[in-house]
C-alpha cells in the first residue's frame, strides 16, 4: 500500500508543509474542437506527474477494455469523464474540476466540453482561468471550434494561450505539419489580444512533450507542456489596481457593531484611508479592517474581511466602496460583449435581471449592434442573438450601477443576464465601456404634476392593460368600457393594437423581435397618456409575459391593471371576426399567435374574463366595477 | 490566513473563496441551512462560516443527519462543539427508519443509505423548508462531483439535472430560485485533500479523535476493517474483534467505514502517510462503489 512519491519530502515536514501553503496556483482550461483528445490530455497530466492512486488504477484498467488506449492500456479521459452519459456517448458534455500539483506548482484544471451546443459549459470553465490548453488535431487543424473558443477566451480575458498540437503521432511527427498549424493560428489570433501564445506538439495518448522532449519531434526546440506550465508566469500584480470593495453582506451583531462584509475586488485598502461610497459619493475613514485572526493594518485584492467606518453613512449589499479620484463608472448605460447561453434567443427591448458583483437590478437590451461570425471575426447585423452566438450590444439598468470595463477590472465588468421568469443564467457579458448619455440626460420636473391634472378630471389615472388572442374580445370590451366611462364623466383613451400599427409601429413586423418592441413602445405612450390624467385601455395580444412585466414597470406608480380576456383558441378560431385564422392556418399569415407563435397565460392577473361563457357587456361591468372601485 | 507579499499564498486564495460564498449564501437566501456531518471537512466548514460572518455568529442553523449508526465519539465531539462555538443545531432522523429499525446488518448499505441518509435529509430540508443548503464536498472527491457547480441548482424534488447545469461565471452567482426549488451550495468545491489536511494543521482546526491513530477494537470484512463501536455490532461466527493500531481517513456510519492500519498519531504524521498512500480517500467508504455512477444517481435522488 506504501509507495514513494515524488511528492514526499526528505527534508523536515515542517518545511514541506510550509512549501504546500506558499506555492503559487495556476487555473487553466482545456478547450478545442471534439475529439481533440482534452479529456486525455488531462489523463495524461494527471497519470504523468504520478497523481493517479492505485485503486482508481486499477478501476481504469479495467473500464479501458475495448477502448481506444495506448501503450500503458488506459484510456486516460475516463478518469475525466464522470457524468453516466459522458462516458456512455464517450463526449464531454460539462465542465469537470481537476487538481494536480508537482513540486513547483499547483494546478485547477476544468476540462471543457468540445461540442459546440455545450459552448456555454466552456465560457464557465474559462471565466476563471489564467491559461488555456488549445488543442487542435494534428490531422485536421484550426476548426470553427478551435476559432470560437480563442474568441470566447479572448472576450473573457484569458491572457495566454497554449496551442498543444495533439496526435502529433498520428501524422508521423511531421514537423511541417505543425510548423503550418502554428502560423495559421497565430494569424488568426493576432488581434485577440492574447499576453502569450505558445505552440507544442504532443502525443497526448502516447506522452510525447508532455513532461520531456520527445525523441520522436527532435525539430522541437520549445519546452515541454509540463514543465512550461509550471514556469509560465501570469500573477498580474492586483495590489496595485484602483481599490474596489463591492459590499456583499452587512455584518451587524449588535448595536455597537456595524462593518461591511465583501472580498477586496482590487486594490489596497489600509486603516485611517478615506473611502466613498461610488453610488452617494458619501465619504467616510476605515475605522478598522477586522477578521477572525485579529484586525489587519491592510487588506490586498483577493482577501475577504470587514471594514468597519468611522461614521454612519447609507451602505448596503450591492454598493461599492472605493478610494476618492480613482472612481468607478456610475451609469445605467454601457456597452458590452456578450455570449449568449440560452436557447430562447436574446432581443433588444426584453427585459432581464443583471447580476454585477453583488448588484441585482432590472436592465434592458437597448441595442444590439452587431453579432460576431467567430471564424471570420467579421460583424454582422443582427436583431436577435442566438445559442451560443457573440454580439455587441448596449444595455440600460433600471437605476444606475458602478462598474469599471472589463479588461481593467474583471470582477467590476462581468455580469450575468438572467430570466425574469425562469430564473435561468441566459448569457454572460463584459463591459467595453459606459456610455454617457445617461448621466448628461436628466428628468426635467414641472410644476403641475399628474396628481394635479386628475384632480382637474376628478379621476384616478389608470392604465388598464387587455391582453388576450385575436379575437377573444378585448377591444369590444375596451370598447364598452370606454363608452361606460365616458358616460361617467370620466376621460379615457384606447390604444388598440391593430390601430397603433397603423402608425407608430407601423415599421415593426411580427417577429418575437418585432413584438416586444411594439409592446416597449404602447407602455411608454400608456404611461404618458395616464400622466396626463387619463384612464387609458390599451387592447394589444401583449402574448408574452416578460413584456407584459415590462409594461407594468414602465407604468411605475400609475394604477395598473392586467386584464385576461381568457377566451380558448377554439372559440376565437371560430369567430374569426377578421379572417385572419382560416389564413393563417393556410400558411398565408406567418407568425400568428396561437398558431405559430406562443402565447403566454398571465399566471397572475389582475382580472380574468372568461370570454367563451360571458357576454362583453357582463365583461365590461365587471370590469368596470374594478376600475372605479 | 497569512499573506506573502502582495499576493496571497494558495491557501488564503481558497480561504477567500469560501467566506465570499458563505456571504453569498446569506446574503441571498431566506432560509439557508449548512450540513454538519462531523468530519474534517465538515470542521473546515465550521471554521470558515465563523470567518465568514465573525464578530456575527453563524446567521443559520446547522443541520446533522443522524442515522443513529455514527461513531459514539462524533456525537460527542458534535454536541461539544455546538456548545463551544454557540450555534444553532439541528437533528434529524428518520422517524420510520428509526421506527422499522432499519440498519445496515439487515438491510444492506444501498437500502439503508437511502432511508436513513437520502429520505432523512429530504424529511429535513423539507420540514425546514431551506432555500440553500451548504455542503463540504470538494471536487476532487469523486466524478461526478468533479462536475457540480458551486452553486447546484435543485429541482422541487431535490433532483440535480446533471445535463443542464446553469452556466456559472466568474464569482457571479445565480442565486435565484422559483418556489419550491433550492440550492446546494459546496463552498469547499475548489480544495483538494491535502488543503484540507494542511489548513487544519495551519489553523489549529479541531477534529474528531477518530482521525488520528489509536488501538481499537476491530475485525476485517471483505477487505475492510470495521471498527466494533457500541453493543449493537453483529459478529458473525468465529468473529472476534482484536485491538489494532488503526485510524480514520473518512468518517460516516461506522458499520459502513473501513479504517487503514496506521501508526499516524498527529495530524504532519497523517499528511506524510496521506502524501505516501496510493489509495483515494473515499475507497474506505462502502456506498461509493455499490453500483457503477452512484455517486451520480444519488445526487439525482437527492443525496448531498
Amino acid at each position: 500500500m506504501m509507495a514513494t512519491s515524488p511528492l514526499v519530502p526528505d527534508a523536515g515536514i515542517a518545511d514541506w508543509l510550509a512549501e504546500q501553503t506558499d506555492k503559487s496556483l495556476l487555473r487553466f482550461l482545456t478547450c478545442g474542437s471534439v475529439d481533440d483528445g482534452k479529456s486525455t490530455l488531462i489523463g495524461r497530466l494527471l497519470y504523468d506527474s504520478q497523481l493517479i492512486l492505485d485503486d482508481q488504477l486499477a478501476a481504469l484498467k479495467k473500464e479501458s477494455r475495448n477502448r481506444h488506449v495506448g501503450d500503458e492500456g488506459i484510456d486516460f479521459s475516463l478518469l475525466v469523464d464522470g457524468l453516466v452519459a459522458e462516458r456512455e456517448q464517450g463526449i464531454t458534455i460539462d465542465v469537470a474540476y481537476r487538481f494536480f500539483s508537482t513540486a513547483r506548482r499547483k494546478f485547477i484544471v476544468a476540462d471543457t466540453p468540445g461540442h459546440e451546443q455545450y459552448t456555454r459549459n466552456m465560457a464557465t470553465g474559462a471565466s476563471n482561468a489564467d491559461l488555456a490548453l488549445l488543442l487542435v488535431d494534428a490531422r485536421k487543424g484550426i476548426l470553427t471550434q478551435t476559432r470560437r473558443h480563442s474568441f470566447i477566451l479572448s472576450l473573457l480575458g484569458v491572457k495566454h494561450v497554449v496551442l498543444v498540437v495533439n496526435k502529433i503521432d498520428l501524422v508521423g511527427y511531421d514537423a511541417d505539419v505543425f510548423a503550418g498549424i502554428e502560423s495559421q493560428y497565430r494569424e488568426f489570433a493576432k488581434d485577440l489580444g492574447f499576453a502569450s501564445i505558445a505552440a507544442v506538439p504532443v502525443s497526448a495518448l502516447k506522452g510525447d512533450n508532455i513532461v520531456t522532449n520527445s525523441a520522436s519531434t527532435p525539430w522541437f526546440e520549445g519546452a515541454p507542456l509540463l514543465p512550461y506550465l509550471e514556469e509560465l508566469l501570469v500573477d498580474e500584480d492586483r495590489s496595485k489596481a484602483a481599490f474596489r470593495f463591492p459590499v456583499q453582506w452587512v455584518n451587524r451583531p449588535d448595536l455597537d457593531f456595524r462593518g461591511f462584509s465583501g472580498t477586496v475586488a482590487s486594490g489596497t485598502v489600509r486603516t485611517g484611508d478615506e473611502v466613498l461610497d461610488a453610488a452617494s459619493r458619501k465619504p467616510a475613514r476605515i475605522a478598522r479592517i477586522v477578521t477572525m485572526d485579529g484586525d489587519l493594518q491592510s487588506a490586498v485584492a483577493g482577501q475577504a474581511v470587514t471594514l468597519v467606518l468611522d461614521r454612519e453613512i447609507d451602505v448596503s449589499r450591492g454598493d461599492v466602496l472605493v478610494h476618492p479620484g480613482r472612481t468607478p463608472h456610475y451609469s445605467n448605460q454601457f456597452q458590452a460583449e456578450m455570449v449568449w447561453m440560452a436557447d430562447e434567443p436574446a432581443y433588444p427591448g426584453r427585459s432581464y435581471l443583471l447580476k454585477l458583483g453583488a448588484q441585482l437590478i432590472p436592465a434592458t437590451i437597448t441595442d444590439l449592434k452587431h453579432r460576431t461570425d467567430v471564424n471570420t471575426l467579421e460583424k454582422t447585423a443582427a436583431k436577435r442573438l442566438e445559442l451560443n452566438e457573440v454580439g455587441t450590444l448596449t444595455i440600460a439598468t433600471d437605476r444606475p450601477i458602478a462598474f469599471d470595463p472589463y479588461a481593467e477590472n474583471g470582477a467590476m465588468g462581468g455580469f450575468i443576464l438572467i430570466d425574469r421568469i425562469a430564473n435561468q443564467t441566459l448569457g454572460a457579458g463584459t463591459i467595453s465601456f459606459g456610455l454617457r448619455r445617461a448621466e448628461n440626460l436628466s428628468y426635467q420636473s414641472f410644476d403641475v404634476t399628474r396628481d394635479v391634472r386628475a384632480q382637474q378630471k376628478g379621476q384616478t389615472p389608470a392604465i388598464v392593460w387587455f391582453t388576450g388572442l385575436s379575437g377573444s374580445g378585448k377591444s369590444t370590451v375596451a370598447n364598452l368600457m370606454e363608452k361606460r366611462l365616458t358616460a361617467e364623466g370620466k376621460h379615457t383613451y384606447i390604444l388598440d393594437g391593430d390601430n397603433v400599427r397603423h402608425g407608430l409601429n407601423k415599421d415593426l413586423g411580427f417577429t418575437d423581435a418585432a413584438r416586444i418592441e411594439n409592446i416597449r413602445r404602447v407602455a411608454e405612450v400608456a404611461k404618458l397618456m395616464a400622466d396626463a390624467g387619463l384612464i387609458v385601455l390599451v387592447s394589444f395580444i401583449s402574448p408574452f409575459r416578460n413584456e407584459r412585466r415590462l409594461a407594468r414597470e414602465i407604468a411605475g406608480e400609475i394604477t395598473f391593471i392586467e386584464a385576461f380576456v381568457d377566451t380558448p383558441l377554439e372559440v376565437c378560431e371560430a369567430r374569426d371576426p377578421k379572417g385572419l385564422y382560416a389564413r393563417a392556418r393556410k400558411g398565408e399569415i406567418k407568425n400568428f399567435t396561437g398558431i405559430d407563435s406562443p402565447f403566454e397565460p398571465p399566471e397572475t392577473p389582475d382580472v380574468i374574463l372568461k370570454g367563451a361563457t360571458k357576454s362583453p357587456q357582463d365583461m365590461a361591468e365587471e370590469l368596470y366595477e374594478r376600475v372605479s372601485g | 490566513m497569512a499573506i506573502s507579499g502582495a499576493s496571497l499564498t494558495h491557501l488564503s486564495r481558497l480561504e477567500s473563496e469560501s467566506i465570499e460564498i458563505f456571504r453569498e449564501v446569506a446574503a441571498s437566501f431566506e432560509r439557508p441551512v449548512m450540513m454538519y456531518s462531523i468530519g474534517k471537512d465538515s470542521s473546515v466548514l465550521l471554521h470558515l462560516a465563523r470567518k465568514a460572518f465573525y464578530p456575527s455568529r453563524i446567521p443559520f442553523p446547522l443541520l446533522h443527519i443522524d442515522t443513529t449508526w455514527k461513531f459514539g465519539e462524533m456525537i460527542a465531539f458534535r454536541d461539544r462543539m455546538a456548545e463551544e462555538y454557540g450555534f444553532e443545531l439541528r437533528v434529524h432522523t428518520n422517524p420510520e427508519g428509526l421506527a422499522a429499525n432499519i440498519n445496515p446488518f439487515d438491510h444492506g448499505s444501498a437500502r439503508y443509505t437511502d432511508i436513513m441518509k437520502t429520505q432523512a435529509l429530504r424529511q429535513a430540508l423539507g420540514a425546514g423548508q431551506y432555500d440553500a443548503a451548504i455542503g463540504g464536498a470538494r471536487r476532487d472527491e469523486e466524478k461526478s462531483r468533479a462536475k457540480e457547480r458551486i452553486f447546484s441548482h435543485r429541482n422541487a424534488a431535490h433532483a440535480w439535472d446533471p445535463k443542464n447545469q446553469r452556466p456559472e461565471l466568474w464569482r457571479v452567482f445565480n442565486t435565484r430560485l422559483n418556489p419550491g426549488e433550492s440550492m446546494r451550495v459546496f463552498p469547499l468545491s475548489n480544495w483538494t485533500e491535502l488543503d484540507i489536511w494542511t489548513y487544519i494543521h495551519a489553523e489549529d482546526i479541531p477534529i474528531v479523535p477518530l482521525y488520528f491513530a489509536q488501538h481499537r477494537p476491530v475485525v476485517a470484512r471483505s477487505g475492510t476493517l470495521i471498527m466494533v463501536d457500541d453493543e449493537r455490532f453483529r459478529l458473525e461466527a468465529g468473529e472476534t474483534p482484536r485491538e489494532e493500531l488503526v485510524r480514520f481517513r473518512t468518517l460516516g456510519c461506522y458499520p459502513l467505514t473501513g479504517a487503514i492500519r496506521s501508526p499516524a498519531a498527529t495530524l504532519p504524521e497523517i499528511i506524510m502517510e496521506m502524501q505516501a498512500s496510493r489509495t483515494s480517500e473515499r475507497e474506505g467508504r462502502l456506498i461509493d462503489s455499490d453500483q457503477a455512477g452512484s455517486m451520480e444517481k444519488k445526487k439525482q435522488e437527492g443525496y448531498f
